[in-house]
């Protein structure tokens, strides 16, 4: 069996195009076919192979496929078909410089990640097996390493779009949050230094438009709450 | 043709546990290196491993390292060089401790020690019970192992090219490997990037399988580069299809969920893995596990109105167990399948999963080949380690988790194996050859100039297809025969291979082409490997040929993209310091 579905598809190709258009197309899919991902790889096999995207796991775990499906942030791997309100909008993730139809520029997302040192620093000698850490701490990390780093988050933020080099945005605050969590790191004051800014934390003003869309049921704001929480005690 | 040249000391292909563990130790030895990857390096696949990786820390119960290097051997069915294996296994534990030390959030036990499951033929005291080796962050390790690794890296700056792939590999007349040529994806453009060591890291080709868990990306651009530079690939015929793939999706349930205490049922609701492997049931190797539910299937046994599957049963471990160790897969089976397993069972197909074959190394990461009487001539400059390599520890069949840890073992261990070499080479790089970059170029541009011919999408899906009916689970002479036939016609059609975007920003019709002229360099090295395989050996199970043949085959397929031809090379049976562990039957 199977079944139509229409798309109207942002394309932009910086060799051939003056500026974006939408592509309207109208693609007939397996009634098996439930993902927008597969839809989407459908649309290149055998309808216009140069629609480019990026895609790698199908699964929801690598973080490529982040698109603005309906004017909403979210994997295509993850969003079901018929969920969708036909014709399907799609656009590249908002905020960040379009290479080529549905790819963007992430390399201002990943800036703000490099600039959280997103690594655990403990310059203490190590010992000879593993650092202990109980349960209940390792639980605090729960809610945030699942983060995949797709960007649906910071490009959904409304901060993030107009402050993009200076705002750190969800994702990469998330992270910040991650490593202040982690009692193996020894460098909470030097990350909440890093973060007391105008800009890098404060520009969040709890919109919260990070945890609605986020693939991974992920709560930004929340770990952005607490690194504030953790920052006025420090004060007081 | 003139292309421009960029030069590091080292170069690495691929962004994934191995890439990044290697560049992790040139960059702290201050080699001047650069990580070239397809995709952003937290992307690779290496992010949906998802039980564990496996270490005889003996955080539960009494484990040691022996005990893991036979599990390891016998999994492998003495296909496996033992030096190796047993170079990895000791290892085990300081690469766990290391990734710890790294910062990866292993789940704890309540002595704030690391957490370790059961899993899949890992064993106490020499194959007589199961034993806890698995070192496990939920369901999510490989995700947790990437960012940890590529966190590192960030904080010894490594540097990166995200979004370029390797197009062949540069040997000059000594057939020293002295750099690549890439494609710079957002633009379009080649490089030659010269260097003093290269380092292959590109995982594996599971999309050469109708049915994978693999990635998209899973495309096998080191075999086909290696093969087109005239260096043979190793014991290719061995693909693990892992037991639990999600039914239709394809996407992989760990086997953790059976270490954790999950089980498969037939429509029977017989707990059939008791017949197959009274001692471990469950948790027997992989290629056991999948070679009873295809019998199970295949006597008609199997599930749902086509009983084309069977059932993996949770939801007895409650909903706590199942949030707090297998969060992953109860969302994957929600998302994939609308079925939860703390109320349902999943249904679940062997489904392609691994290459345990690939670019032979020794465990130094050196690749080595044939020449003259020696079967293992080191080729300078060209390193390769894990799926990509074959070192050879996963034999004819691997181990649940122990692919992590091939990553950072082999990875670690190359990376020592460059410094080493490029400290020795001076700071003079090797001359290019002239003609460095003209066999890519030529490539691309019959590529680029195609105007008709075969589509990529027709091809592609062809390959998939013969691959799943005539190299699967169970393999058979005339099966396999039919396969050889349709997969050289199809490799004469993909030689008028024709793609319609002829743009160059961001094309990714043309890297999917690129790609595919690697898979199918593989696939057909594994139909004509399994077909030369007359016997049963771990993954490669001949209904013809049912049993070990340890004279005539224990020894491994080293087969050459030119004239297609094989031969084979002896196991290393010497172990690096323990003694020899002879073959014997594989009962578990």
């Amino acid at each position: 069996m199977s079944k139509k579905v229409k798309f109207s598809i942002y394309r932009y190709n910086p060799e051939l195009d003056v500026k974006p258009y939408y592509q309207n197309l109208e693609i007939e899919l397996d009634d098996l076919d439930k993902k927008l991902l597969t839809a989407l790889i459908k649309v290149k096999e055998y309808y216009d192979d140069s629609l480019s995207f990026r895609r790698s796991c199908r699964e929801g775990v690598c973080g490529s496929d982040a698109i603005n499906i309906n004017g909403r942030n979210g994997l295509a791997c993850l969003t079901d078909i018929d969920s969708l309100k036909q014709p399907i909008v799609l656009r590249p993730i908002p905020g960040l410089p379009v290479v080529r139809d549905l790819i963007v520029d992430m390399t201002q997302f990943f800036n703000q990640y490099n600039s959280i040192r997103p690594y655990v620093i403990d310059e203490r000698p190590m010992p000879e097996r593993e650092r202990l850490q109980s349960p209940q701490d390792r639980d605090k990390l729960n809610g945030v390493i699942e983060c995949i780093l797709c960007a649906c988050c910071s490009t959904a933020c409304p901060s993030f779009w107009w402050n993009p080099d200076k705002f750190v945005g969800p994702a990469a605050l998330l992270h910040a949050y991650r490593f202040i969590a982690d009692t193996r790191d020894q460098a909470t004051a030097a990350r909440l230094d890093n973060l007391n800014d105008p800009y890098r934390l404060f520009r969040c003003h709890t919109i919260m438009n990070c945890a609605d869309v986020c693939p991974k049921h992920l709560n930004p704001t929340r770990a952005i709450g607490k690194i504030k929480e953790i920052m006025v005690s420090r004060v007081v | 043709m003139s292309i421009p040249v960029m030069k590091y000391e080292a170069v690495i292909v691929g962004g994934g546990g191995a890439g990044l563990r290697a560049a992790l130790q040139l960059s702290e030895a201050g080699v001047k290196t650069v990580v070239l990857s397809k995709v952003f390096p937290t992307r690779s696949h290496t992010a949906a491993a998802q039980g564990g990786i496996s270490a005889s820390l003996g955080n539960v119960e009494d484990d040691n390292w022996h005990w893991h290097m036979y599990d390891t051997v016998k999994g492998a069915d003495w296909l496996g060089d033992q030096d190796a294996i047993e170079f990895m296994c000791r290892q085990a534990v300081d690469a766990v401790v290391e990734l710890e030390h790294f910062g990866m959030p292993f789940d704890r036990l309540e002595n704030g020690k690391i957490y370790q499951r059961p899993f899949g033929g890992h064993m106490a005291n020499f194959g007589k019970k199961p034993v806890r080796r698995a070192c496990a962050v939920a369901d999510r390790t490989g995700h947790a192992m990437l960012h940890a690794l590529y966190q590192r890296n960030v904080k010894a700056d490594t540097h990166f090219l995200v979004e370029w792939m390797a197009l062949d590999i540069i040997r000059n007349k000594n057939g020293d490997v002295v750099g690549i040529t890439a494609l710079e994806m957002e633009t379009g453009e080649v490089y030659i990037i010269q260097a003093k060591a290269v380092l292959f890291a590109t995982g594996g080709a599971g999309r050469i399988y109708q049915s994978s868990t693999n990635a998209y990306i899973n495309t096998g651009d080191g075999i086909g580069i290696t093969l087109r530079a005239g260096l043979p690939i190793e014991d290719i015929e061995f693909w693990q299809f892992h037991p639990t793939g999600l039914a239709g999706a394809g996407v992989l349930i760990t086997e953790g969920v059976r270490g954790e205490g999950g089980y498969l049922l037939n429509c029977n609701g017989e707990r059939f893995m008791e017949r197959y492997a009274p001692t471990a049931k469950d948790l027997a190797s992989r290629d056991v596990v999948s070679r009873a539910m295809q019998i199970e299937i295949n006597e008609g046994r199997g599930c749902g109105q086509n009983k084309d599957y069977v059932l993996l049963k949770l939801d007895h471990l409650g909903k706590d167990v199942i949030d707090q160790r297998l969060p992953g897969i109860r969302e994957i089976s929600l998302q994939f399948l609308g079925i939860d397993p703390v109320k349902e069972p999943i249904p679940v197909v062997p489904t392609c999963h691994y290459m345990m074959g690939g670019i032979p190394t020794n465990y130094r990461g050196e690749v080595v080949a044939p020449n003259g009487e020696n079967m293992e001539d080191i080729v300078k400059g060209f390193y390769a380690a894990g799926e990509c390599a074959c070192a050879s520890v996963h034999g004819a069949n691997r181990l649940g988790t122990n692919s992590l840890l091939d990553l950072v073992v082999f990875g670690k261990s190359a990376g020592n194996s460059m410094v080493e070499y490029i400290k020795q080479h001076g700071d003079e790089y090797k001359e290019l050859p002239e003609d460095a970059a003209d066999f890519s170029l030529n490539r691309l541009a019959k590529l680029d100039n195609a105007n008709s011919g075969e589509s990529l999408a027709d091809l592609r899906h062809e390959m998939q297809k013969i691959m799943q009916q005539h190299a699967g689970v169970f393999r058979t002479q005339s099966v396999l025969e039919d396969g050889i036939n349709k997969i050289e016609a199809l490799y004469a059609r993909v030689q008028n291979l024709c793609i319609q975007d002829k743009s160059k920003v961001f094309n990714t019709a043309r890297v999917e082409a690129l790609e595919f002229m690697n898979t199918i360099e593989v696939a057909l090295a594994t139909m004509i490997t399994a077909e030369a395989r007359k016997e049963s050996r771990g993954a490669q199970a001949r209904e013809d040929f049912p049993e070990r043949d340890d004279e005539k085959f224990m020894c491994h397929t080293l087969y050459y993209k030119d004239g297609r031809k094989i031969v084979y090379k002896p196991v290393h049976t010497k172990p690096m310091t323990v003694d020899y562990i002879p073959p014997a039957k594989r009962v578990y």
